[in-house]
């Protein structure tokens, strides 16, 4: 069995967000991590690996400085790795990064395909879907948990109150909850075997049957208007006073908002 | 594509076993808000199986029409036949406008069907409205009017960003639940029903179902809550709550909580506000030993009146707060309570 699972190498917000003077994101000075949701993707394919055997594929479309994450793959279990990366390819929505991603994943064998749910610095949970609008195969989309049964995965699908299990034809792409599992960690051999290997990377003429007008920040259907650090309500009243104070001020003032 | 083709404002009905979901009225009550702005109609697509009847409470909520799509096929939602139903009445009537709930469903549905119309899609927009793009005329470039301009938090809610797809239709957009607010049901209001089957045949890409496991949880849904006390790690533990519980009791409010409290696992992620967690707008939200990151308070701040009770006297949540009390929440909580109560009882 072949997996391709996609990651991304998003900024870290827990540790806060940094701007530029301008009020742009500083990426540079923000850590950089694996995506949460596709790490568990990547763990769902590593113990598909276990269990069955499966060679497990790690794309990524980003800058060449994306390649880290694919090294962090393949010291957790990953086979290979494949690095999208073209300057034509910046600025992209999740129109273009899928039809850029479906355009590198139409030339290789797959018969499952993991993406994360959502990436934290988007949490738009798009890319995945879309991928497999353009690749044409069936998707599961908020999987909790993966098996497999011959040609077929079958897959709890996570609604807010309730689950589906469901079971489809391979291939088939599936999107991962961060919830599925808690990934491994990078083994010693593992990390000797991520600096040895031999990245493949891929740009613009290497992906197959994508037009140019479907790239890059042009190809993008969705323009940012206007991106801002975010406004935030004015702060009211605020007031240090004994306990039995504060709470009379308090009382005071939900009466005059008629609350109580 | 022929942009001036496509005309008027759709939304996705969500239904969940012959229950329209509570996002389907609030999107229409948006959408009659855009609609009024571009002279034109709100309409609803109904889609599932024997789910006909279900129209004249889209009209009860401000759709003009209701386009139904009904088929045994549409029994429970899957990707497959669901998008085939929403991308053929896409294809088929040309909206300009086609907004979709950010629910599980919605969040599978819109990106499948965005990729098949080949249009851009915006993700959990918490404020939509019609403008001019770009927003300032910039030379050598066609300032376009009457754009749907979509808003959302990214970075987890650190960054807020606004969207136009200018070039496409239609222009369509995810939006979160609890955000927009719908209309005052109109009594009595009748449908202008029009069905539509574009044929459903299996293939492949038609999942099958094996098993539907409803997960019964006994929990209230906080974003329908009119009063919220919220706690966060400040609470000390799951046990000191019970402050927090009394404190509800006596307001009839529900007791909800920051995302450090879910990952202490104090309390349940149903009753997680935030950014990863549910968008509330209560009328009074009280935030008790709650620091105010931006994650939680993106959820939030939307709420009438925010009252903060911290003892970090430079603790962000007092940004946002419209009262703050600078003090022991284990001092002021009961104290509270009891006032409340004395008040009550008086009036």
């Amino acid at each position: 069995m072949k997996i391709v699972v996609c990651i991304k190498q998003v900024p870290d917000t827990k540790g806060g967000v940094k701007f530029n003077p301008d009020g742009t994101l500083d990426r540079g000075a923000m850590l950089t991590i694996m995506n949460p949701d596709d790490k568990a993707g990547l763990e769902a394919a590593l113990r598909l690996k276990d269990q069955y055997g499966a060679e497990v594929t790690v794309l990524t479309m980003g800058l060449p400085k994306a390649e880290e994450v694919l090294r962090e793959a393949i010291a957790m279990g990953a086979d290979k790795g494949i690095l999208v990366t073209d300057r034509v390819l910046g600025g992209a929505d999740t129109w273009a990064t899928s039809t850029t991603i479906a355009g590198a994943l139409r030339n290789i064998d797959y018969d499952l395909i993991i993406t994360g749910r959502q990436a934290i610095d988007g949490d738009t949970a798009q890319v995945g879907p879309q991928i497999s609008e353009h690749l044409d195969i069936p998707v599961i989309s908020y999987a909790q948990d993966i098996k497999i049964d011959g040609d077929y995965v079958i897959v709890q699908r996570q609604y807010e109150d309730r689950y589906h299990e469901l079971k489809a034809k391979m291939p088939c792409l599936v999107t991962a909850l961060s919830e599925l599992n808690e990934p491994r960690y990078m083994t010693p051999g593992g990390i000797f075997d991520a600096f040895d290997k031999e990245i493949t990377v891929w740009g613009r003429n290497d992906l197959k049957d994508v037009d140019d007008s479907n790239l890059g920040l042009k190809g993008s259907p969705t323009k940012i208007a206007k991106a801002s650090d975010k406004v935030r309500k004015g702060a009211g009243e605020k007031v240090s006073l004994d306990p039995d104070e504060a709470v009379k001020y308090l009382v005071g003032k939900l009466e005059e908002k008629h609350v109580i | 594509m022929n942009l001036e083709e496509y005309k008027g404002v759709y939304v996705f009905a969500q239904q969940v076993d012959g229950v329209i979901s509570n996002i389907a009225f609030e999107l229409l009550g948006k959408a009659k808000d855009l609609a009024s702005d571009l002279n034109t109609e709100v309409t609803a697509v109904l889609v599932g199986s024997g789910i006909k009847d279900l129209a004249d409470q889209l009209a009860e909520y401000g759709a003009d029409k209701v386009i139904v799509v009904d088929d045994p096929e549409l029994k429970e939602y899957r990707t497959e036949p669901y998008t085939h139903a929403l991308a053929s009445v896409i294809n088929e009537y040309k909206p300009e406008i086609m907004l979709v709930g950010a629910t599980a469903i919605g969040r599978d549905l819109g990106p499948r069907v965005s990729a098949r119309v080949q249009t851009g899609l915006t993700a959990d927009c918490t404020v939509l409205e019609i403008g001019n793009f770009p927003l300032v005329a910039r030379p050598g470039q066609e300032q376009k009017p009457n754009q749907l301009l979509m808003t959302r938090p990214a970075f987890g809610g650190n960054t807020i960003a606004t969207i136009a797809c200018p070039d496409n239709r239609p222009q369509m957009a995810t939006v979160r639940a609890g955000v927009m607010q719908k209309i005052k049901r109109i009594t009595g209001a009748k449908a202008n029903v029009i069905e539509f089957n574009p044929g459903f045949t299996p293939n492949d890409k038609y999942v099958e179902i094996l098993n539907i496991v409803k997960e019964v949880k006994d929990i209230v849904d906080i974003a329908e809550a009119k009063i919220l006390v919220s706690g966060g790690r400040g609470v000390g533990s799951a046990e000191n709550f019970k402050l927090l519980e009394d404190l509800a009791e006596v307001l009839g409010g529900t007791v909800s909580c920051s995302r450090a409290v879910v990952d202490d696992g104090w309390k349940p992620k149903e009753l997680q506000v935030g950014q990863t967690g549910k968008t509330v707008r209560p009328q009074v939200y009280f935030a008790i030993g709650i620091s105010g990151a931006i994650q939680h308070t993106a959820g939030m701040e939307e709420s009438d009146i925010i009252v903060a009770i911290n003892k970090d006297e430079n603790a962000p949540i007092f940004d946002v707060a419209d009262y703050g009390l600078v003090g022991d929440l284990n001092k002021i909580v009961p104290l509270l309570t009891q006032a409340l109560k004395t008040e009550i009882a008086n009036k």
